[in-house]
């Protein structure tokens, strides 16, 4: 593999705090130099002009839903992954929630396989019981020697308090973060959107921000008795829940939290006349719960931004509201959106807003080398055109799956190429 | 900034994303005041018309009735309101065709719009329902009942009965048509799609609508529907303002879960006798059906002299005519 010379762009690394016109040189999948444009001097490196560009690390998303195993027919690690290429990525963490559930050694390395055909870097993320059922845990210890980064049962959130308080203790004797999607299903059987005036009207059972809320204060109480353990909120989506966590992490707790784009971009109001594609868990909530993420993000207690990219067939989602499954796809969105609505629209300077899609969210799942741009880290870059405005096209998407919300939405911001490992996985 | 911009791109686009035939009613919230009122004078003058002349208005013409949950009052008179028009009719009901074989809604549409039908009518447990089967036919559908959310033909046919009970002519309606006349809706709201409707509806008029019942049965979250609706837990309260009071039954089928003491129920919202001579002695009485004896209503009440629950099922017929008049086009049709 040649060098790769990235010259005269705007290199934006905010894990070290840099921020200046730079060239940066890629040598055997590792960050080798960055220097003042035009005094690196690399024989032989092919050359990339990133003039006009943000140069700035790989994306790093650490919620996603890639199907495989079991699932193909919704994405597979080869598509999920080069729709995360096109958006920008090149690391995501991919959730247990596969045929069979990710409860294995075997299914990791399974999905770690040169033979998957991921164009990125893969996380698996470990289910913190056997077939995520909520009963047994399985061993945190043999699941991270495989390549494990963290345990969740998503989709299937813990309830007992005993097996949650014993996740978090034995996650935390083999060093994993413990994710939990926190609903609190007791209360929400049937229920298919946010509880309110909208649900009312549409005649669709609610979910409460109770429901949310609830368990996240439960989970934080019982995270208060576990040393050494670290809580993290999957895709929070009310305000209720953040003021939570905002509070837990005041009195020194290790808890973090993501909000999906479609959460701080969206509000329950999209779902129109039953729109399929507005149907996610958690659900599109309320104006002032949108806020109240735009808020969270702002003040720092949101720690990522996560796409919860959950591809499905048109022909699940081309069914009665109640029935179809939940999730979207975000991979290809999330920049451009988390741009448009951070930082033109809310101000966000553009470091910290990169900070949110890379460093951070390495940093929550503990991804060595990821989310910077350091000496030595992987050679994982995006550059990306800051002023472009786009139209994404659900029709263009390189996911097996166009269930988007946000087909024919205008964005700007726009990946312009995707070097995963020193190689170059996407370039448009 | 983001924003919706145009779809000419997307080849695949959503079927969320296609148009519904606009002769459809799925929502009562789809008519304008003025259709309202086109389509209570088309009822009236189907309904006068000789039953040979009416035989030729939808002559031959082909109208599916697909039916995924069980119907009395609404398929029978749905059905013939289409055979009074000379329509052929068919009926697909869930248990004795394809769908119990998987079919999905979407397929069952395109199956039946290729057997040639050019109107569908559905009702369908689910909420929203009859939008996918709209986008997925592009044929008109009139929503027979969704799930908790509408049935608009219901409240027309109850706009109907409330005209003649308070001798208003079907021409005279219009925004102020029901100034001054408060109607109860009382009983299992949260899980009652013809409460939407119809509190959708009146207030158009300019008519209150009182929604009573219990918390679990009405959040107060109803009462943002929509402009002209209060709630009132106190039934005896709410009978005293009312010119008419609709009871609805408790939807066991529904209930998911929600623990009910009937007992308090039945003291606190029943229709009896006693409590409507003490309070509502005027009043007019309706139902939707189907009715619970002793439960939501007891039998004095429901067949008492204040009682409307049959004129209502005789007036449904007439509006589901202009109805499926109206979502054929036809030339007299195209009027309403």
């Amino acid at each position: 593999m040649k060098p790769l010379l990235i010259r005269a762009g705007r290199l934006l690394d905010p894990a070290n705090g840099v921020d200046k016109s730079a060239d940066l040189l890629l040598r055997e999948g590792k960050v080798a130099a960055i220097d003042a444009p035009g005094r690196i001097k690399a024989a032989g490196a092919d050359l990339i002009d990133a003039k006009g560009l943000i140069v700035a690390p790989g994306l790093v998303d650490i919620h996603v839903h890639l199907r495989e195993p079991g699932q193909g027919y919704k994405e597979t690690i080869a598509t999920g992954t080069r729709a995360a290429a096109a958006g920008g990525f090149t690391s995501v963490c991919a959730m247990p929630n596969t045929i069979p559930v990710n409860d294995s050694p075997e299914t990791t390395r399974w999905m770690l396989a040169p033979e998957r055909g991921a164009a990125i870097s893969v996380y698996p993320i470990s289910a913190a019981t056997r077939g995520s059922m909520g009963e047994t845990l399985i061993d945190y210890a043999a699941m991270k020697a495989a390549g494990a980064v963290a345990v969740t049962d998503d989709g299937k959130p813990i309830l007992g308090d005993d097996i949650m308080l014993a996740t978090l203790k034995a996650a935390a004797k083999v060093g994993l973060p413990v994710i939990q999607h926190a609903e609190d299903t007791r209360l929400t059987g049937g229920c298919s959107m946010n509880a309110g005036p909208v649900a009312f009207r549409l005649g669709l059972r609610g979910m409460s921000v109770e429901a949310e809320s609830g368990l996240v204060e439960r989970d934080i109480r019982l995270l208060a008795k576990v040393k050494g353990a670290h809580l993290h909120v999957a895709h929070l989506s009310t305000k209720k829940a953040l003021d939570a966590v905002r509070q837990a992490r005041r009195s020194g707790l290790h808890v973090t939290c993501e909000v999906a784009p479609h959460h701080f971009v969206l509000n329950e109001e999209r779902i129109g006349n039953y729109d399929t594609h507005a149907k996610m868990n958690p659900p599109l909530r309320a104006e002032a719960d949108r806020e109240a993420m735009i808020e969270g993000i702002l003040d720092g207690t949101v720690d990522a931004i996560a796409t919860d990219h959950a591809p499905h067939a048109a022909h699940e989602k081309e069914q009665e509201f109640e029935r179809a499954p939940n999730g979207i796809p975000g991979l290809e969105t999330a920049l451009g959106l988390t741009l448009s609505i951070l930082h033109v629209r809310h101000k966000m300077p553009l470091d910290r807003m990169i900070s949110l899609l890379s460093s951070r969210p390495a940093s929550v799942l503990n991804l060595k080398d990821r989310g910077t741009l350091s000496i030595g880290a992987a050679a994982d870059v995006v550059l990306f055109d800051p002023s472009e405005s786009w139209t994404f096209h659900a029709t263009d998407s390189l996911s097996k799956s166009k269930n988007t919300p946000f087909d024919g939405w205008s964005m700007q911001g726009r990946v312009k190429q995707t070097i995963c490992g020193g190689r170059i996985v996407f370039s448009r | 900034m983001p924003a919706k911009t145009s779809q000419k791109h997307s080849s695949i686009s959503s079927l969320s994303a296609r148009p519904v035939h606009p002769a459809s009613l799925i929502s009562i919230t789809d008519l304008s005041i003025g259709e309202v009122r086109r389509i209570l004078s088309l009822a009236t003058e189907l309904e006068k018309e000789d039953p040979q002349q009416r035989a030729k208005w939808l002559r031959k013409r082909r109208v599916a009735l697909l039916f995924y949950e069980s119907s009395t009052r609404t398929r029978t008179s749905f059905e013939l309101a289409a055979k009074s028009l000379g329509a052929d009719t068919t009926l697909v009901s869930s248990l004795s065709s394809s769908i119990e074989k998987g079919e999905s809604l979407k397929d069952t549409g395109i199956t039946l719009r290729a057997l040639g039908a050019e109107c569908i009518i559905l009702r369908s447990p689910w909420s929203g329902g009859p939008y996918l089967l709209a986008q997925a036919t592009g044929l008109p559908v009139l929503n027979a009942g969704d799930g908790m959310h509408q049935h608009p033909s219901q409240a027309l046919l109850d706009l109907r009965t409330m005209l003649r009970f308070l001798d208003l002519k079907s021409a005279k309606v219009a925004a102020h048509a029901l100034a001054g006349v408060t109607v109860t809706i009382c009983g299992d709201i949260l899980h009652s799609r013809v409460a939407r409707s119809n509190a959708l509806l009146l207030p158009q008029l300019g008519a209150k609508v009182i929604l009573c019942g219990p918390e679990p049965l009405l959040p107060e979250t109803a009462a943002q529907l929509g402009p002209g609706i209060v709630i009132e837990r106190d039934f005896d309260h709410a009978l005293r303002q009312s010119q008419i009071v609709m009871m609805l039954r408790i939807q066991a089928e529904r209930l998911a879960g929600l623990r009910l003491d009937l007992g308090e129920y039945t003291a606190k919202y029943q229709a009896n006798g006693e409590r409507i001579a003490a309070h509502a002695p005027k009043a007019l009485i309706m139902h939707p059906g189907p009715i619970i004896r002793g439960m939501e209503i007891t039998s004095d009440v429901a067949d008492g002299p204040q009682s409307a629950i049959e004129e209502q099922v005789r007036n449904g017929v007439a509006i589901r005519m202009a109805l499926l008049a109206r979502a054929l086009g036809t030339k007299k049709g195209a009027r309403a």
